[in-house]
């Protein structure tokens, strides 16, 4: 059929052999072309996902070796290792073997480390990254899928930090267990199922850290390496997102090739990351699985907290009253087999919080949609500033997190700062309800003030701290106007205004459309519209007699 | 010989064998007491340190335990603490109290290690109490292993499982126990100071106590072997060092990354 009309490409060189050997029988050049052009644009919040990602290779790398001397057997042992202060103790295998691996195994207590750091900064970016893309607006269209992802992702991390927090069988994880194993029996009816379904039978029973291990090296890991490749497939297809700026818009991406620049520092930043997990991790502690001794259900240490990730849940549990005011919490309800109990002092702090907190996270890119009716495709970010409506939800949500994550510190604040525990619990128990009140309404404030300024330099450029005084006597201070690219950033933003109900086909303004209405006047009210270019002339002409001069200037504010 | 013998009947011969049957009985009895007093050197004292005692008591402490130490409603009775409460007390300066407060502080001692002996010489006799620990309980030389299991079961869910203390209710808390003497932990088990329960003898034993000095001296001579111990106090501050140190370090090497071309 087809003929060969050019002639094969002869390499000269043995590496050039190689390279044409493998490229004829996988195309490689071809993938290299397609990928290596891909544009990323350079900002540094654009690197968190790339942290998340090299943790998790990091983890994969320090958890495979632990794996070789971990042994996730509950069988009764004495411990026979080199720590004295628990030589000939009674304690599990699976305690016995962590400990092996930090004292016996030669670089084990390092590896554990470096395990146990990158599994916190693991999270914590993927949180950071999160953040950065919900108040940046990374999640409207074509991107709510990958923002529904990039949840699921945040939920299997907590999932792989949990199950792996609990392996050691130490006396702090074993309580965390117990927590746990309360949360599950509170649910009516089916809890006690659930608890002893988990467990093999009563809390701890002898089967937990074995199916534990199975999840943690297994099952989690797996699912979260295939939502991360759907995360990137997806990054892919959409094209990263870039910041607002002359020459940028919802077309195009303003960047540099992934080859050969952004790949060198990419691949050098992974090394970076690596770097300063493997410094930290040789020299700060983390988890001491030797100052808690083996688990038994009987002790309870003072200082007891979960990794921070599920600081908030502990957080939302310590801050629950078990009696509101003359009411208990925790009521017993005769049923037909029985009588059943209702904790509700557990059930409601332990699942309420955490399912408005997903359920907002997941919903929110269908509920900005639906309010602002905008089906349009952005690649281009917002600046926070210029959303005051969603930057400020975004505050009231973190801060609502961040009452809980801080309760879960109760106590260590009272010691530290030495305050009354009780009061520190009264103060977060307000914060609880307030402070994302006061959020919402002190960021849309600052967030609108900027957008003032922002409006006021576009207009009138910036001070100069130089007076100048007029042939008739009055002293005005002169203003150096911005170069047009600077000023493109203060004017090139959209601000919709808030929308009426709109009637349907029969001329009816549906309950559900006055609803809408009703959300798009809460979103979009208070706004201050970017200068026009009319405004902008207009501005420019009154200060141009003592503008000359100052245009070239760098401005900075 | 024959002197004694003659003079056998005389009429004070049964006066002299009164005496001299009186001073040997006495003599033997005074000879056991102070081999007795000897042997408890250390928990009884000196009529001397008991009356300087007093004299410190009246100017320092009678203000709210009261003349005699009979209590006033600034502070409790003395009588009965024992002496292992006042060295506890006065020996890691917790008094004289600085202030009322929900807790007495630890703060530099006031008074000599003399001035708080004849301080608890003289409580002391207020009332039977917890003597001095003996030396042989505090020397740190028992079992550490069985002092850790002792101490986890105990004492972990206030001074939490690495010593490093723990909050109570209301202001009060456990304090870390690095940097504390063997004989004033000691003297803290048997008598409870502040918030802290008793526990006696027949709750952990004195070898018990003995093991669980060893476990405090143990760990806090080892040090961490894993690094920086970050306070010892669990996860939170291990995620704080995280999301302020790490993040911070690496949020400057992304900047210095992106920053060449922007």
């Amino acid at each position: 059929m087809s003929t060969i009309t050019e002639a094969p490409f002869e390499p000269q060189t043995s590496a050039g052999r190689i390279t044409n050997f493998v490229d004829q029988r996988v195309g490689g050049s071809g993938i290299l072309r397609e990928f290596g052009r891909k544009v990323f644009p350079d900002h540094w919040s654009f690197m968190f996902g790339e942290v998340a990602l090299y943790s998790f290779v990091i983890l994969l790398l320090s958890g495979t070796f632990l794996t070789f001397f971990f042994d996730p057997s509950m069988a009764e042992t004495h411990y026979t290792g080199s720590y004295i202060p628990l030589k000939g103790v009674e304690m599990s295998v699976a305690y016995s073997s962590s400990l092996n691996i930090s004292f016996d195994i030669r670089g084990g207590l390092f590896m554990r480390q470096v395990h146990h750091w990158s599994a916190l900064l693991f999270v914590a970016a993927v949180a950071v990254h999160m953040l950065r893309v919900f108040f940046t607006g990374a999640f409207r269209k074509p991107r709510e899928l990958n923002w529904v992802v990039g949840g699921v992702l945040l939920i299997l991390s907590m999932a792989a930090g949990f199950t792996g927090y609990s392996l050691p069988d130490d006396l702090l994880s074993g309580n965390g267990l117990r927590i746990i194993d309360g949360v599950m029996k509170s649910i009516p009816v089916v809890g006690t199922y659930i608890s002893f379904f988990l467990f093999g039978g009563e809390f701890p029973g002898n089967a937990i850290i074995g199916r534990l291990y199975m999840l943690h090296i297994m099952l989690v890991p797996a699912m979260i390496l295939l939502m991360i490749a759907i995360h990137l497939f997806m990054v892919v297809i959409h094209k990263h997102t870039q910041y607002p700026g002359p020459g940028r818009n919802d077309g195009n991406v303003v960047g540099y090739p992934l080859g050969p620049v952004y790949a060198a520092k990419a691949g050098g930043f992974f090394f970076i990351v690596f770097g300063i997990i493997a410094f930290v991790a040789a020299l700060f502690t983390i988890n001491p699985i030797w100052n808690y001794g083996p688990y038994d259900p009987s002790p309870v240490s003072a200082g007891t907290q979960p990794d921070w990730y599920i600081g908030w849940v502990d957080g939302a549990l310590r801050l629950m009253p078990g009696w509101l005011f003359n009411i208990p919490l925790e009521w017993h309800i005769p049923l037909p087999w029985g009588v059943n109990t209702l904790s509700l002092n557990v059930l409601i702090p332990a699942l309420v919080p955490a399912g408005i907190v997903f359920t907002l996270l997941f919903a929110y890119p269908w509920i900005e949609r639906w309010v602002t009716r905008d089906d349009r495709e952005h690649h281009v970010l917002d600046r926070p500033r210029n959303v005051p409506t969603r930057t400020a939800i975004g505050v009231a949500g973190f801060i609502f997190y961040c009452v809980m994550w801080a309760a879960a510190s109760s106590d260590l604040i009272a010691t530290h700062f030495q305050v009354s525990l009780n009061d520190v619990t009264y103060w977060l128990r307000a914060l609880f309800f307030i402070g994302p009140i006061l959020g919402f309404i002190i960021a849309k404030r600052v967030a609108l003030a900027l957008q003032r300024k922002d409006r006021e330099i576009a207009l009138h450029g910036r001070e100069t701290g130089r007076i100048v005084r007029l042939p008739h006597g009055e002293f005005q201070e002169m203003h150096a106007q911005l170069d047009d690219y600077k000023r493109y950033k203060l004017v090139g933003f959209e601000s919709p205004v808030a929308e009426e109900g709109i009637p349907n086909e029969n001329g009816i303004v549906t309950k559900t459309e006055r609803r809408r209405a009703m959300l798009s006047s809460f979103f979009f009210e208070d706004r201050v519209a970017p200068a026009t270019p009319l405004e902008l002339a207009a501005g420019h002409e009154q200060h141009e007699a003592i503008e000359a001069g100052e245009d070239a200037k760098e401005v900075s504010h | 010989m024959k002197a004694l013998s003659q003079k056998r009947r005389h009429p004070l011969a049964a006066l002299a064998l009164l005496v001299l049957g009186l001073m040997l009985t006495g003599g033997l009895y005074a000879i056991a007491t102070t081999v007795n007093a000897a042997k408890a050197d250390t928990t009884t004292s000196s009529a001397s340190q008991v009356k300087e005692g007093e004299k410190l008591f009246v100017a320092n402490c009678a203000t709210c335990h009261g003349v005699g130490a009979s209590g006033t409603k600034a502070g409790p009775s003395l009588a009965g603490v024992g002496a292992a409460a006042v060295d506890f007390q006065v020996g890691t300066g917790r008094m004289p109290l600085q202030m009322q407060g929900p807790q007495a502080r630890e703060k530099p001692a006031q008074f000599t290690t003399e001035q708080t002996r004849e301080l608890a010489a003289y409580v002391a006799t207020l009332g039977d109490g917890p003597a001095l620990p003996a030396e042989e309980f505090i020397d740190g030389k028992g079992d550490a292993a069985v002092g850790g299991e002792l101490f986890r079961v105990n004492c972990a869910m206030c001074h939490n499982a690495a010593a490093a203390g723990g909050a109570l209710t209301r202001g009060k808390f456990a304090p870390a126990l690095a940097g504390v003497s063997n004989s004033h932990i000691y003297s803290a088990m048997i008598t409870g100071p502040q918030n802290m329960p008793v526990f006696n003898d027949a709750n952990i034993t004195p070898e018990g106590k003995r093991d669980i000095i060893t476990f405090l001296n143990t760990i806090e001579a080892q040090g961490s072997p894993g690094g920086a111990a970050l306070g010892s106090v669990g996860p939170v501050s291990e995620g704080l060092f995280l999301w302020t140190a790490v993040l911070g370090v690496i949020i400057g090497f992304t900047i210095w990354l992106t920053s060449r071309t922007s």
